[in-house]
């Protein structure tokens, strides 16, 4: 697994996926002109600031409302690393998992990391460490569905594999 | 096992007899939709996948409503993305402008979308479907592209909430008004991973336009379905549409829930969302002077001919305030000819609104009714996020369409009897 190491930019409660990406950019669905925009909605200069491997960290309900998948897109495609938040809405978290965005439910590293710590994550070992704070938190583990999902790649690699082996068998 | 029905329609669509509240399932998936913003993507990672047929043609369904009739160069070639694709695999159900209408309206119409389905697409208003007693859910591009592939999708079964209301509606409140005083009662994550299922003497005394908009919203309190269970206005309302079989499912009277919640409607007075989240409602009648900018009545939330109707009945004789904007969207061509048919687009056209084509359009944002910075509108639609509606210093409040067509008359967010009042003592006068 790729390492993960950045700095963290913080954000409040229910980010939403219209602050993500707002709509008037939906007229494309290319990642990279996405990615130019990302957290329009919220933070003009994010995509300014930000340097590639870099990590947001959000609060409860991170990802609501439109199922638009331009969001983790544009979050990928920015070159954010990992996305740790106290909880996600659904659809978003699915959709990371599926396009192969790390993503981590952690109340306490949510609540506890600061904007500008350098934080890396290790998903092998499930830790989250905060290098500034010099803090560790455990990651709890996915489910073991969704831990070959991610290291298949996301969801169509997944399918692909299956259907490979699927072949093999007949 | 007792199960609810969200329960029940997961088991039948793995071929099991039961499932257990955190399973994880690949299911199969009766229906599939994308649009114009979300199709494109899933039809890019289906081609560079390799795929070379759909699953199934006729469970495909394919609806250009955000953009469309094209608002600009870019959103032409997204929607030219799904015409393409349609053509070339013939997809049954693909709808162009003309036969086009906002998707959650439109397949519940056309009978594509019936009881016991398991239907996912690619929006998260796809919950709608929900009001037929079907499990329906939004999902991403690359899940709908998986499903055109294999014609099924992963899950994990979601714990139910069961919500139940009883007693008679106050006058104006509608469906709407249950889903944003819900919201408001348990908050925008209230719901998170899980089943709504709403039941209860006031749910079953609703027409099927007001349960369509309570499974609207089921995802502005983060869950994954809102489901009504079927009942007689249910079965009348698909037995004129349906055109294959479809299976009654009824949850079990000792099911499991992880919560439930009972509201009396007494105590639900019409309701207005405060921006920037669904959350926010209150009565209009705790409300302070609100002046607006525009009110936009349509979308897969309040896009209905009923909605129309009864914003025909505060509108009728009225004209709208001279600082307002008013645009009215019907959300399928039946709806547009329904209203016009019936003497309501004269009524609309004499307050001085403008009517549309069915499209998305202003609801996120798009186009039709953008906002500039400063500016407030009430809104029929389900979110009222920062910037959702336009400007980013724009703000968007949520009703039902006849505290819409009330505010448009006076200028600011009011109550419909402030409206219908004055009409009574208008004829007194005379």
């Amino acid at each position: 697994m790729k390492k993960i190491i950045g700095k963290a930019w913080k954000y409040r409660d229910n980010i939403n996926t219209d602050e993500i990406i707002p709509a008037k950019f939906l007229n494309t669905s290319d990642p990279k002109e996405l990615a130019q925009h990302c957290m329009a909605g919220i933070d003009e200069g994010f995509t300014k600031k930000i340097s590639l491997g870099d990590i947001i960290v959000g609060g409860q309900n991170f990802g609501c409302g439109s199922s638009r998948e331009h969001a983790p897109w544009a979050i990928k495609e920015a070159g954010i690393s990992c996305v740790i938040a106290k909880t996600f809405a659904r659809i978003f978290y699915r959709n990371a998992i599926n396009i192969g965005l790390p993503i981590i439910e952690s109340k306490e590293a949510a609540e506890e990391i600061q904007e500008k710590d350098i934080v890396e994550v290790n998903l092998d070992a499930g830790k989250i460490i905060n290098r500034t704070k010099k803090k560790e938190y455990q990651i709890t583990a996915y489910p073991e569905f969704m831990q070959k999902l991610i290291s298949a790649g996301g969801l169509l690699n997944y399918i692909s594999s299956k259907m490979q082996r699927g072949r093999a068998k007949g | 096992m007792p199960m609810t029905i969200t329960e029940k329609i997961l088991a039948a669509h793995i071929g099991k007899e039961a499932v257990c509240p955190d399973d994880f399932i690949e299911a199969r998936v009766d229906i599939a939709l994308g649009n114009d913003v979300t199709a494109p993507i899933a039809i890019r990672e289906f081609e560079s996948f390799g795929a070379k047929e759909v699953f199934d043609r006729d469970r495909l369904v394919l609806v250009p409503d955000h953009y469309a009739p094209n608002k600009d160069i870019k959103s032409a070639e997204q929607c030219k993305i799904l015409r393409d694709f349609a053509r070339k695999h013939k997809i049954t159900h693909y709808f162009e402008i003309g036969s086009m209408g906002v998707e959650h309206a439109l397949l519940p119409e056309q009978g594509i979308v019936l009881p016991g389905d398991l239907i996912i697409g690619a929006d998260s208003h796809t919950c709608t479907y929900g009001a037929l007693g079907a499990f329906s859910t939004g999902i991403g591009s690359t899940d709908l592209a998986a499903v055109m592939i294999t014609g099924k999708i992963w899950f994990r079964v979601p714990r139910s909430i069961k919500i139940c209301f009883t007693g008679e509606l106050n006058p104006w409140v509608s469906g709407k008004d249950l889903i944003l005083y819900t919201i408001g009662k348990i908050g925008v994550d209230g719901a998170l991973y899980m089943s709504m299922e709403f039941t209860g003497p006031t749910i079953t005394a609703l027409d099927m336009d007001s349960r369509f908009s309570i499974c609207n919203m089921a995802i502005e309190a983060g869950a994954k379905n809102g489901i009504i269970p079927p009942d007689e206005t249910t079965l009348q309302y698909v037995t004129e549409r349906a055109k294959r079989e479809y299976t009654v499912y009824q949850s079990d009277s000792d099911a499991q829930y992880h919560q439930e919640y009972s509201f009396k409607t007494e105590e639900i007075q019409p309701q207005v969302a405060l921006p920037p989240l669904p959350e926010n409602s209150k009565s209009v009648e705790e409300l302070e002077d609100i002046v607006i900018d525009q009110v936009v009545i349509g979308s897969c939330t309040n896009g209905r001919i009923s909605d129309f109707r009864q914003a025909a009945k505060i509108l009728k004789g009225h004209k709208v305030d001279p600082r307002v904007r008013l645009i009215i969207i019907p959300a399928t061509q039946n709806i547009y000819k329904q209203a016009m048919e019936e003497g309501l687009f004269s009524i609309f056209l004499d307050a001085g609104a403008v009517i549309s084509t069915p499209t998305c359009g202003p609801c996120l944002g798009g186009y039709m009714g953008v906002l500039a910075a400063g500016e407030r509108a009430l809104a029929t639609t389900n979110r009222n996020f920062i910037g959702r509606m336009g400007h980013l210093e724009s703000e968007v409040y949520l009703s039902n369409p006849a505290v819409a067509a009330a505010s448009a008359i006076t200028g600011k967010i009011s109550h419909p009897k402030e409206v219908i009042s004055s009409i009574a003592k208008e004829a007194k006068k005379t």
